[in-house]
């Protein structure tokens, strides 16, 4: 469980404004959904692991004698992809962004079970364009966000698959190896490979080496030449998009096994890091919505992590000058609290920011300060924290001149 | 209350099946306790031999949660609530030492011998939803997660879970002591998942900081064996099990009756009202007994489980306690489930009772003395967790946190419980172990109860109403 503080929030406010910005500037449209969703619409894909559908919060409803449970949503695309679905809007492409929150059982007590994402979501379209224009906005988001040093890194899920099934493995194996990478192992694969001296060639080399444009793309599609056609479309699919990027200039790192997560992911998937940690991911899946019925719709999209972000980015500095008025009553007397009420509501009016306090509230931030009284001569005094100056005033209007050229 | 001071301990062991073989074990390695058989009636044991190790008899399920939430340092009971209770929270503070090498059966995955499953593949390529009964609700789920189901609901039940199949469920995941064993209830067994055997299990952190080794040492003869598997040939395929397959066709009412304490009224009932049904007031009593009436069709289950498969459309009408439909409707306040009369037998109190030494006169003293900051969080142990929610609830205590039982908890007061809310005829068995009932819930005895859909069904509501009639006139009959 975690609080988001003052300075928290402040820091999550700008990544969520500076998302929001971005994707309207490349035609995205926000959406929302449920928090609470039936539990089937995760299960009904297949696609997430048990391991991932085991830690999900799941519970029955106040109605759920039925046996129907629901859950607190435990990933961001599943609903958006239904959202797509239950509500046509006449056109097959659609872009969608959200910010959301997902919750996930995390058993050490130590991370937080709750965390937030940024994310957004490409329907339709034709191959190669759309993977590219998630993975800029995606670099966009984190370039505004003055995010230094973030690594973009580049898998294919559609290769890894074609490379799974290169080894004919049993459907239980092959499972129970799919489910292993998924969650980050990949010793699972290496583990087999040992008998195929050609099988060993592709995976080390694969696996072991670190393509930095398309060229090493290439290289692989030359260095095997007799590999299986599913292998050789996928590599065709991942050929074209590195293509792509390198024509765009953008910079990256091709790393096969440095994906997991990546469940229903079945094209190119990505995932950008800075500092060590992960902060986005994103890719290719054009089986979600044809397995949801939703039609033979292809779809890629990203998101953003939250949490990974604001712990990179600075604290906003809090404004050491003086700002902003505290209107002060002296008393609690109702003219006094009511005249509080008033001279703050028209500063307010003005634009000028104001709180009101009746106790001993710290004057040091605050660049004036108003002193309402019931008692004095005149019942408002103006101090001028910076000058360190008291004056009577007549009016609201008095002081708005005062502060307004002040 | 010395035996449960710091430094004392704390051992849970089992009631029922593993008493007898646990007792046997324990004697054995010198590890005995006096009183610890089959015929006590008393849940506090010492052991013949340290005075710092202490006893509690408890029900099996709730071994593993009780030594989990650490109020006992050790436990035996069977692998499957271990399992139960680990698929669910692996990391959590229950850790297996060892097994004992003694159990019986296997933890199965069942299907109905009519519904025409064979096999889990075929099983996942006929159904798109999948209904699972079991007594094991997260080893259920774990099972329909591994097997990728695309949609599945799982109905946890009190027991009885063999008679769901094939109308009520397509799938049962129960013990049973042999593939023939289960196959002679009109089942075919899917897929084993696991053997049932007595283990020793502890809790993470005794384990880490306290020193059990004077226990540990007892078992160090058993600790270092191997398990023992199965000897008994079985069948591998389903082709040479003998499975009856009575024809059970589909009836156009359902009935379902009660088992266990509420059989015998029940039956005494039914022939007082003068509705012939055949294999339920003999011994064995027959999970389907058959009517008179050719349209009844009738299950026995368990009266707890009746109220939500009343709800969910798999009886019409059932013969359950008022106590067990009021926690239904706790949990789900809008379900259709609705009363039809009391029967006027099986008259319970359903009570709060608490330690004759708690220092309080009813609940209001209670509730203060809570946020006083005594008995913070108030712990209350009860069947009817939601009856007992709602009752904390509505007395405004508070913390509190509810520990379910599978029955018998007055053994959880003092030392693991504040509180219990309880059925209870005499309240003689409360005050046998110094228990005061603080404040009386409700009362409840058996009562009829029908789905609201089925009463306005205009297929089913005339004979619905007859039947309802004929219990009527016996309720007379008994009354005269």
């Amino acid at each position: 469980m975690q609080d988001l503080l003052p300075e928290d929030m402040l820091r999550f406010r700008r990544i969520e404004d500076v998302f929001r910005s971005c994707c309207r500037n490349w035609g995205y449209q926000e959406v929302r959904t449920p928090t609470l969703e039936y539990l089937y619409l995760f299960t009904a894909t297949g696609t997430l692991t048990p391991g991932m559908l085991s830690r999900v919060y799941s519970f029955l409803d106040w109605d759920g004698w039925s046996g129907e449970r629901v859950v607190l949503r435990p990933d961001g695309t599943i609903p958006v992809a239904r959202l797509y679905i239950d509500n046509p809007g006449g056109q097959e492409l659609a872009r969608l962004f959200y910010v959301t929150n997902i919750f996930a059982f995390e058993g050490t007590g130590k991370k937080s079970r709750e965390r937030w994402q940024c994310g957004a979501e490409f329907f339709g379209g034709v191959k190669s364009a759309p993977d590219v224009e998630v993975i800029q906005l995606a670099e966009d988001v984190v370039h505004k966000l003055d995010i230094r040093n973030a690594k973009l890194q580049l898998s294919h899920a559609g290769l890894v698959k074609a490379l799974l099934k290169e080894f004919r493995l049993g459907p239980a194996e092959e499972t129970r190896i799919t489910d292993g990478i998924l969650e980050g192992h990949w010793d699972g694969l290496t583990a087999v490979t040992s008998s195929n001296a050609e099988m060993e060639r592709l995976v080390t080399a694969l696996l072991g080496l670190k393509g930095k444009s398309s060229s090493f793309l290439r290289n692989v599609k030359a260095s095997f030449p007799k590999a299986s056609p599913d292998f050789k479309s996928s590599l065709e699919d991942f050929l074209s998009i590195t293509t792509l990027l390198d024509s765009l200039g953008c910079r990256y790192e091709i790393d096969i096994a440095a994906m997991h997560g990546f469940e229903y992911y079945t094209g190119i998937c990505f995932q950008l890091l800075a500092a060590g940690e992960k902060i986005g991911g994103g890719g290719r899946y054009d089986k979600l919505v044809p397995l949801m019925n939703g039609g033979d719709i292809p779809a890629c999209g990203f998101a953003l992590y939250v949490d990974a972000i604001m712990r990179l980015l600075p604290l906003e500095k809090r404004r050491k000058d003086k700002s902003g008025i505290l209107v002060r009553g002296k008393e609690l007397a109702p003219e006094t609290v009511n005249t509080c009420f008033t001279v703050a509501e028209s500063l307010r009016d003005a634009g000028c920011p104001a709180e009101i306090d009746f106790a001993d509230r710290d004057e040091s931030s605050f660049r004036w300060v108003i002193l309402v009284s019931s008692k004095r001569p005149s019942r408002l005094v103006l101090k001028d924290c910076l000058q360190e100056q008291h004056r009577e005033v007549a009016s609201v209007a008095e002081i708005l001149e005062v502060v307004g050229g002040g | 209350m010395k035996d449960y001071q710091d430094g004392c301990i704390k051992f849970a062991l089992p009631k029922g099946r593993f008493l007898s073989p646990t007792a046997s074990l324990l004697a054995e390695i010198g590890l005995g306790f006096e009183g610890y058989s089959a015929k006590t009636k008393q849940y506090r044991l010492r052991s013949t031999r340290f005075s710092n190790v202490a006893a509690k008899i408890l029900q099996e399920k709730d071994i593993p949660i009780q030594v989990a939430v650490d109020n006992y340092d050790l436990g035996i009971c069977g692998s499957d609530w271990i399992e139960e209770y680990l698929v669910k929270y692996p990391s959590g503070a229950l850790v297996r030492i060892a097994s004992l090498n003694y159990g019986e059966g296997d933890i199965h995955v069942v299907a109905g011998a009519q519904g025409g499953i064979t096999s889990l593949n075929k099983l996942l390529a006929q159904r798109s939803d999948c209904r699972i009964v079991s007594e094991y609700p997260n080893l259920s789920e774990a099972l329909a997660l591994n097997l990728r189901m695309r949609r599945f609901k799982i109905f946890p039940v009190w027991g009885a879970a063999e008679v769901y199949p094939p109308e009520n469920a397509d799938l049962a995941v129960l013990w049973g002591r042999s593939r023939a064993h289960i196959a002679a209830q009109g089942l075919i067994p899917l897929e084993k998942l696991f053997s049932v055997t007595a283990f020793l299990v502890a809790n993470r952190e005794s384990l880490e900081n306290k020193d059990l080794s004077q226990i540990l040492t007892c078992f160090d003869s058993r600790l270092t064996a191997e398990p023992q598997t199965s000897t008994e040939h079985e069948p591998v395929i389903c082709k040479e099990l003998k499975i009856p397959c009575p024809s059970c066709p589909a009836k156009e009412i359902n009935l379902a009756l009660p088992d266990g304490h509420q059989q015998a009224p029940t039956a005494g009932f039914l022939k007082q009202a003068g509705l012939g049904i055949q294999g339920y007031s003999e011994e064995p009593v027959s999970r389907r007994p058959s009517a008179d009436l050719d349209w009844l069709g009738i299950k026995v289950i368990r009266p707890q489980d009746m109220p939500l498969q009343v709800a969910n459309g798999n009886f019409d009408l059932a013969v359950t306690g008022q106590d067990w439909l009021r926690e239904h409707l706790c949990r789900f306040p809008s379900s259709p489930v609705r009363k039809l009369f009391a029967l006027g037998f099986g008259t319970v109190k359903i009570v709060a009772a608490v330690s004759q030494e708690m220092p309080v006169n009813d609940i209001c003293e209670l509730g203060s003395l809570v946020q006083s900051g005594k008995f913070a969080p108030l712990k209350i142990a009860s069947e009817y967790v939601n009856v007992a929610d709602k009752y904390i609830r509505e007395n405004r205590i508070n913390p509190y946190k509810l520990i379910p039982t599978w029955g018998a908890s007055e053994a959880f007061l003092p030392e693991d419980a504040d509180m219990l809310i309880d059925n209870t005829q005499t309240g003689k068995t409360l005050e046998q172990h110094k228990l005061r009932i603080l404040d009386v819930l409700f009362q409840s005895s058996a009562c009829l109860i029908a789905n609201k859909n089925s009463l306005a069904s205009s297929n089913k509501k005339d004979r619905i109403k007859f039947l309802a009639q004929k219990l009527r006139a016996g309720l007379t009959n008994v009354k005269n």
